[in-house]
C-alpha cells in the first residue's frame, strides 16, 4: 500500500514539474515586461519585479503604433472568422446533405487543397494579390484567409451526424433549403460552429506569414508583423529592449488567452470532432 | 388506376423533381463561395508559381507579360546542380530542416503521447489544470513565443541561470552556430571529417551534413516541442477516450506492467491517431518559417535557414523569383513524397 502511495505522489510530482516547465515561460514573460532593461538582463528569473515599472507599456502605446496594429489584427480576425465560419458551414452542409451533380468532384478538390502546405503558397499568393490589384489592402489580407478547406470538412462531418428527420419536418412546413439550413440545422449545430469560430479567430489572430507577403505599408501592420519586426531588430535597431518586446508579446497573447479560458471546454473537445473519420 | 389517382402521382413526381432540382441548385450555390476562394487563393497560385519557377521573371512588371522569358528547368538546375551559392544555400537549408524534422517529430510525438496517457487517468486530481497547462502554449502565437524564447535562451538568460545552478556553463544559444553532433564527436576526439570532408552533396560536404543541428537550431527544436506537444496531446486524448478502460484493466489483471500496457495495448490501439500525428508533424516541421523570420533570420552562420525561409528571401529580398518559386516546389515535392511513403509504410504494416 505504501509503495502504491509513493508511486502516486511521485507521479504527481513529475506532472507538476512538467506543468511548471510549460507555464514558466509565460510567468517569466509577464514578470520581465514590468522591469527595466537592466533588471531584465541582470535578473531574468526574478518573478516579482518590485516596485516594477510600466515604462515598456508606455513606450508601446506612445512611440510605437501598437494600438493601430491591435485594431488591424482585430478587424482582420473578426472578418476572417465571420467569413470562414459562414462559408465553411454553407459548403459543409451542401457536401453533407444536398445531392448535386459534381459533388464528389468538388469534395475531392477540397481534399486535394487541404494537402497543399501553406508555406509553399507564400510567393504565389503574393503574385495573385498583385494581379488582382488587392496587394497591401485589407481585402488582400482578409479574403485569402477565408479560403479554408479543412473547416469545410469539419462541418461536413458534423452535419452528416445530424438526424435527417429534422429537415424533413422543416421542408413539410414549406421552408426552402437555405431557410432550413439557417433556422433549423445551424442552431442545432452550435457546438461545432462555436468550435470553428474559436479556431478561426485564433488562427487569423496568430497568422504571420500571410501578412508578411500580403502587405507592406506600416499602417497595415498587424500585431504579429509589428512584434516580429520589433523582435528581429526592425523598429529599435539591434538593442535588446526585452521588457518592451515581452510586453508587446504578452499583450498580443491576451485576447486569445481570454478566449481560450472562456471557451476552454469547446477547444478541448474540438480535436475530437476533427480526428474522428 | 383512376384519372384522379394518375394526376396525383404525376403531381407528386413533378413535385419531387422540382424539389430535387432546387436542392441541386442550392448545393452549387452553397459550395460556390468556398470553391471560388479556394480556387483563387490556392489553385490559381499553384499554377502561377509553376510558371514563375520556369521563367526568368525578376519581379518587375507582370510575370505574364510577353518579355518574361521561358527558361525551362534552369532555375531548378541552378539550385540542384549549379554548385554556386544558390546550391550551397539550398543544401544548408535542407540539412538544417532535416535535423529539425528528425529531432522534433519523434520527440513531440512521444511527449504528446505520454502527456495524454498521464492526464487521461481517471484517478488523477486536477486533470483540467494539467491539460490546460500543457495545451496553453499551442494557443498562443508563434511570434509571441519566439520573443519569449529569445529572452529565455539569451547568454545570461533564465535557461543559462538555471543550468548554472548545476555548474554548467550554458552557451549563447541563438548566437552559437556549432553543430551539436560535431560537439559530441569532439568530446570523443573526432574533430575533422577525414574523407567525409572531401565529398559534396548540394554544395555541402558530408562532414557538414553530419554537423547536426546548431546550438541555435536546438533552441528552436525545444521551442517546437514546447508549442506543438499540447495540440498533439489533445489528438491522443481523443483517441484514448475511444479505448474502453476495460481493455487496460484486463491487461492489468493479466499482470501487465504500466509500460507493457502502454507498449502492447494502448499504442497499437492508437494507431490511426498516431498516423495522423506523425503526418501532421512531418508536414508541419518541413514548413518552419515564423520562428526563423521572427527570431534568427537564418543566422548564426546560416544554421537556421530553412527551405521555406530561403524561398521567401530568394524572392522578396534577392528578387530571384524563379528560384524562390522553384524552392517552394521542391519543398512541396518533399512533403508530398514523405506523406505518400509514410502512408504506404503504415499500410503495409497494418
Amino acid at each position: 500500500m505504501t509503495a502504491h502511495l509513493v508511486r502516486r505522489s511521485l507521479g504527481y510530482a513529475v506532472l507538476t514539474v512538467l506543468a511548471l516547465v510549460y507555464v514558466f515561460p509565460f510567468l517569466v514573460q509577464v514578470a520581465n515586461a514590468f522591469k527595466t532593461d537592466g533588471d531584465a538582463t541582470a535578473d531574468p528569473l526574478d518573478l516579482l519585479p518590485l516596485p516594477g515599472t510600466t515604462a515598456a507599456f508606455t513606450t508601446l502605446f506612445t512611440q510605437l503604433d501598437f494600438p493601430r496594429a491591435a485594431m488591424n489584427s482585430a478587424i482582420v480576425a473578426v472578418c476572417v472568422t465571420i467569413g470562414r465560419v459562414f462559408f465553411d458551414c454553407l459548403a459543409g452542409y451542401a457536401l453533407a446533405r444536398l445531392p448535386f451533380r459534381g459533388r464528389s468532384v468538388v469534395t475531392a478538390a477540397f481534399i486535394a487543397v487541404i494537402a497543399v502546405p501553406p508555406v509553399v503558397l507564400l510567393i504565389p499568393k503574393f503574385l495573385v494579390l498583385n494581379q488582382l490589384a488587392i496587394y497591401d489592402s485589407y481585402t488582400g489580407m482578409i479574403l485569402p484567409l477565408i479560403a479554408d478547406a479543412a473547416g469545410v470538412f469539419i462541418m461536413k462531418n458534423f452535419f452528416e451526424s445530424v438526424p435527417r428527420s429534422v429537415e424533413e419536418a422543416s421542408y413539410l412546413d414549406g421552408a426552402g433549403t437555405f431557410r432550413t439550413f439557417w433556422s433549423v440545422v445551424l442552431p442545432m449545430s452550435r457546438p461545432a460552429v462555436v468550435t470553428i469560430c474559436i479556431l478561426s479567430f485564433q488562427a487569423s489572430w496568430n497568422e504571420l506569414s500571410h501578412f508578411v507577403v500580403s502587405r507592406s505599408s506600416p499602417d497595415l501592420n498587424t500585431l504579429t508583423t509589428l512584434v516580429a519586426t520589433l523582435s528581429n531588430g526592425g523598429a529599435f535597431g539591434q538593442a535588446n529592449q526585452y521588457p518592451l518586446k515581452l510586453a508587446a508579446a504578452a499583450l498580443m497573447t491576451l485576447p486569445v488567452a481570454l478566449l481560450f479560458f472562456v471557451f476552454q471546454r469547446h477547444v478541448m473537445s474540438a480535436s475530437e470532432g476533427a480526428v474522428k473519420e | 388506376m383512376t384519372t384522379q389517382q394518375k394526376t396525383a402521382t404525376v403531381t407528386a413526381r413533378t413535385g419531387r423533381n422540382r424539389f430535387a432540382r432546387q436542392q441541386a441548385a442550392a448545393g452549387w450555390l452553397f459550395t460556390l463561395p468556398a470553391l471560388v476562394l479556394v480556387a483563387l487563393f490556392v489553385g490559381l497560385p499553384v499554377l502561377m508559381a509553376a510558371w514563375v519557377s520556369v521563367s526568368g521573371w525578376r519581379g518587375r512588371g507582370s510575370p505574364f507579360s510577353g518579355d518574361v522569358p521561358f527558361v525551362g528547368l534552369d532555375n531548378y538546375q541552378t539550385l540542384l546542380a549549379g554548385g554556386g551559392l544558390a546550391t550551397q544555400d539550398l543544401g544548408t537549408a535542407l540539412r538544417n530542416n532535416l535535423w529539425y524534422v528528425l529531432l522534433v517529430v519523434p520527440t513531440q510525438t512521444v511527449v504528446a503521447l505520454l502527456l495524454a496517457v498521464a492526464v487521461n487517468q481517471r484517478a488523477l486530481k486536477g486533470r483540467g489544470f494539467f491539460r490546460t497547462a500543457f495545451y496553453f502554449p499551442s494557443v498562443t502565437s508563434s511570434v509571441a513565443i519566439v520573443v519569449v524564447f529569445l529572452f529565455l535562451f539569451g547568454a545570461s538568460g533564465a535557461v543559462n541561470q538555471v543550468i548554472g545552478w548545476f555548474g554548467v556553463n550554458g552557451p549563447n544559444w541563438f548566437a552559437d552556430p556549432r553543430g551539436v553532433l560535431h560537439l559530441l564527436l569532439g568530446v570523443v576526439g573526432v574533430d575533422s571529417g577525414g574523407a567525409l570532408a572531401d565529398h559534396d552533396v548540394l554544395g555541402i560536404s558530408l562532414w557538414e551534413w553530419l554537423a547536426g543541428p546548431s546550438v541555435a537550431m536546438s533552441a528552436l527544436i525545444i521551442l517546437a516541442v514546447f508549442t506543438t506537444s499540447g495540440t498533439f496531446m489533445l489528438l491522443f486524448l481523443a483517441g484514448l477516450q475511444n479505448i474502453s478502460a476495460e481493455v487496460g484493466e484486463a491487461a492489468t489483471v493479466d499482470g501487465a506492467s504500466a509500460w507493457q500496457r502502454l507498449r502492447y495495448v494502448t499504442v497499437p490501439m492508437l494507431r490511426p491517431v498516431l498516423f495522423t500525428v506523425l503526418t501532421l508533424g512531418l508536414v508541419g516541421t518541413w514548413q518552419v518559417f515564423d520562428q526563423v523570420y521572427t527570431g534568427t533570420q537564418g543566422g548564426p552562420a546560416k544554421t537556421t535557414i530553412t527551405p521555406a525561409y530561403l524561398s521567401y528571401t530568394a524572392s522578396f529580398e534577392q528578387q530571384q523569383w524563379g528560384q524562390g518559386a522553384a524552392i517552394a516546389f521542391l519543398l512541396f515535392f518533399i512533403i508530398v513524397v514523405l506523406t505518400v511513403v509514410q502512408r504506404a509504410f503504415l499500410r503495409d504494416n497494418r
